[in-house]
């Protein structure tokens, strides 16, 4: 899965079949660990803090795609994450909708959403752009409370449960874990898939340079709206989904927090990578449940700490460290074999150069 | 009237700057002509006036069509490409996905052959398919800006001073490419320039910029020769 975002082209890595095939074997082996961690770790954790993960790595997908290869900043994804959240605790609790037919409801409404801010967010950019995707956040539980006839206000409402159908003979939490696992897959190849493609190159064209990209004939205006509107979506399903997870809503379970909580997955994972936001969304989930929690107050202070750190140790993400890592070993293990470099070895060679 | 591109009294500049104080030139099909100019004379900001980059006053006429007031992006559809200053360089995309990025106003299915021939072309590109753009030297993301452009088949290419922050060496190199494209493809090509040297030597024609006006224009030749022009206005 590491080796999954070294951005190695087609042609590149089947030149290396040994590279191609570390990549399998990875791949295979973390697939087979998610599969089984449901079976291996009790309730609380999968509910508490595996299904929390893969929600908020999708929604770090999602501004990864924006923040990270666009270029455009937005503190403001909490309030995506929350619009998804209500769209499914309203249609389920209120309409008795079955959960599923939600999420295209959510998708639908925060793609519109997404691109309505992504409209004025073309005259504005930077720090100006963050303050106003900062104001999203900030206005959202406040909205939710304005509309407490609707949204249950600071009270919340609960939903009905997210129940595993029988033929599974899974528990409930592990039947969501699956069931959020599946979507993340899904959306992680899609944007995959998005950023490889002339969509993506457009996107990233135009967060490297706005100028080539438009003279070579980018409509600027047009990715940059599109990219926040699919943007948005993801943290849209995300917080759909985490009411699959976690049948409870309330206003102050979306506020700022929760936006720069994201922002800081995309950063710490690493941005502009494709799995760089689900590592980010493990570190922002765990590390807090690793500090010693002897003073809770001080906890803030520690993981504000450990951040600091790690930006200082990592400044490309987790994954710009593991990138080095790796290419710091290739090299290593080059220079010792006397055989000479393998055809792949040598295009890495002829690249580092 | 068979020019194919028609620049007359066009004027621009940035937001109440007026840079360009009405400029008749003209490009005939096939041709290489240079802009030559000082720092701040307008070379750039007439580039950017032709591709639609400023708002823009007069009459741009290309290929029998107005192209004034056009955007960018219909401008290269037009069949104008825009190799701009500093080579605009995708700095996180391979060499590869940099080329396709320049054919992306392209459906068709000849673009892998288009990379292949630019590959031919400039051998450099080709080591460096899978490197990411920004990694390499001045000069090889000169050549990849003039690749990046062609891969959307322009009949003009305009280009902002490719020589900006090159070794002499290397700025012969990229001016020799530019003439063998000229005459390969037969692409016309609109090249700004301080280096007036070089350029006129692979030209056609040439203008003199100043202050926002032609100051002189003539065949490249007689330009690098006139003793008058050449201490005025090029400086050696």
């Amino acid at each position: 899965m590491t080796l999954d975002v070294t951005p190695v082209e087609p042609r590149g890595f089947l030149r290396d079949p040994k590279r191609l095939a570390v990549r399998v074997v990875i791949t295979l082996a973390v697939g087979a660990l998610l599969l089984a961690l449901p079976h291996i770790y009790p309730r609380f954790r999968v509910e508490g803090q595996f299904n929390v993960i893969i929600t908020y790595a999708i929604a770090a997908l999602g501004l990864n795609l924006l923040t990270g290869y666009n270029g455009q900043i937005s503190v403001g994804h909490g309030a995506f994450f929350g619009v998804g959240a209500y769209t499914t605790a309203i249609l389920v609790g209120d309409h008795g909708w079955p959960h599923f037919a939600t999420l295209a409801v959510a998708a639908a409404l925060t793609f519109v959403l997404g691109v309505l801010v992504g409209l004025p967010a073309l005259r504005i950019q930077g720090l100006y752009l963050a303050l106003v995707t900062l104001a999203l956040a900030a206005a959202f539980p406040l909205v939710v409370t304005r509309f407490s006839s609707v949204t249950g206000g600071t009270q919340g409402m609960r939903v009905s449960r997210f129940r595993a159908p029988d033929w599974t003979g899974l528990k409930d939490y592990q039947w969501k874990y699956y069931v959020l696992l599946a979507v993340a897959v899904v959306a992680f190849v899609l944007v995959r898939n998005l950023v490889k493609s002339r969509v993506g190159r457009a996107i990233i064209a135009t967060r490297d340079n706005e100028t080539a990209a438009q003279v070579l004939g980018v409509d600027l205006s047009r990715y940059k709206v599109l990219t926040f509107g699919i943007s948005a979506t993801l943290a849209g399903v995300a917080g759909a989904l985490s009411v699959f997870n976690e049948p409870f809503v309330n206003a102050e379970k979306y506020n700022i927090n929760l936006s720069i909580t994201l922002l800081v997955a995309v950063v710490v994972g690493g941005a502009a990578t494709i799995f760089g936001p689900a590592w980010g969304a493990f570190f922002v989930v765990m590390i807090p449940t690793w500090l010693p929690n002897r003073y809770p107050q001080l906890s803030p202070v520690l993981f504000g700490g450990s951040l600091i750190v790690l930006m200082i140790l990592a400044p490309g993400g987790f994954l710009g460290l593991v990138r080095q890592a790796s290419g710091w070993v290739r090299r290593r293990s080059g220079r010792r074999s006397s055989a000479g470099p393998s055809p792949g070895e040598g295009h890495d060679a002829l690249a580092s150069a | 009237m068979s020019h194919l591109l028609e620049a007359r009294a066009l004027t621009g500049g940035y937001g109440p700057v007026q840079v360009l104080r009405g400029l008749d030139f003209h490009v005939d099909a096939g041709e290489v002509v240079v802009i030559l100019g000082a720092n701040g004379a307008g070379k750039t900001t007439t580039l950017r006036a032709l591709s639609g980059m400023i708002p823009a006053r007069g009459e741009v006429v290309f290929d029998g069509r107005s192209i004034i007031g056009r955007r960018p992006e219909a401008i290269v559809r037009f069949g104008i490409a825009h190799v701009p200053q500093g080579r605009g360089t995708i700095a996180d995309l391979t060499v590869e996905e940099n080329l396709r990025v320049g054919a992306i106003i392209r459906r068709d299915r000849e673009v892998g052959a288009d990379i292949d021939r630019w590959y031919e072309m400039f051998p450099r590109l080709a080591e460096r398919r899978d490197q990411a753009a920004g990694s390499m030297s001045g000069g090889e993301q000169q050549m990849l800006a003039i690749a990046r452009a062609l891969m959307c088949r322009p009949r003009l290419l305009l280009l902002d001073e490719p020589s900006l922050g090159l070794a002499p060496l290397v700025t012969r190199e990229v001016f020799e490419r530019l003439a063998h494209v000229n005459r390969e493809l037969g692409t016309t090509v609109l090249v700004v320039e301080q280096n007036a040297n070089l350029a006129l030597e692979i030209a056609d024609r040439g203008y003199v910029l100043e202050a926002g006006l032609i100051a002189a224009s003539g065949r490249a030749d007689e330009l690098a020769s006139d003793e008058s022009v050449r201490k005025a206005y090029l400086g050696y």
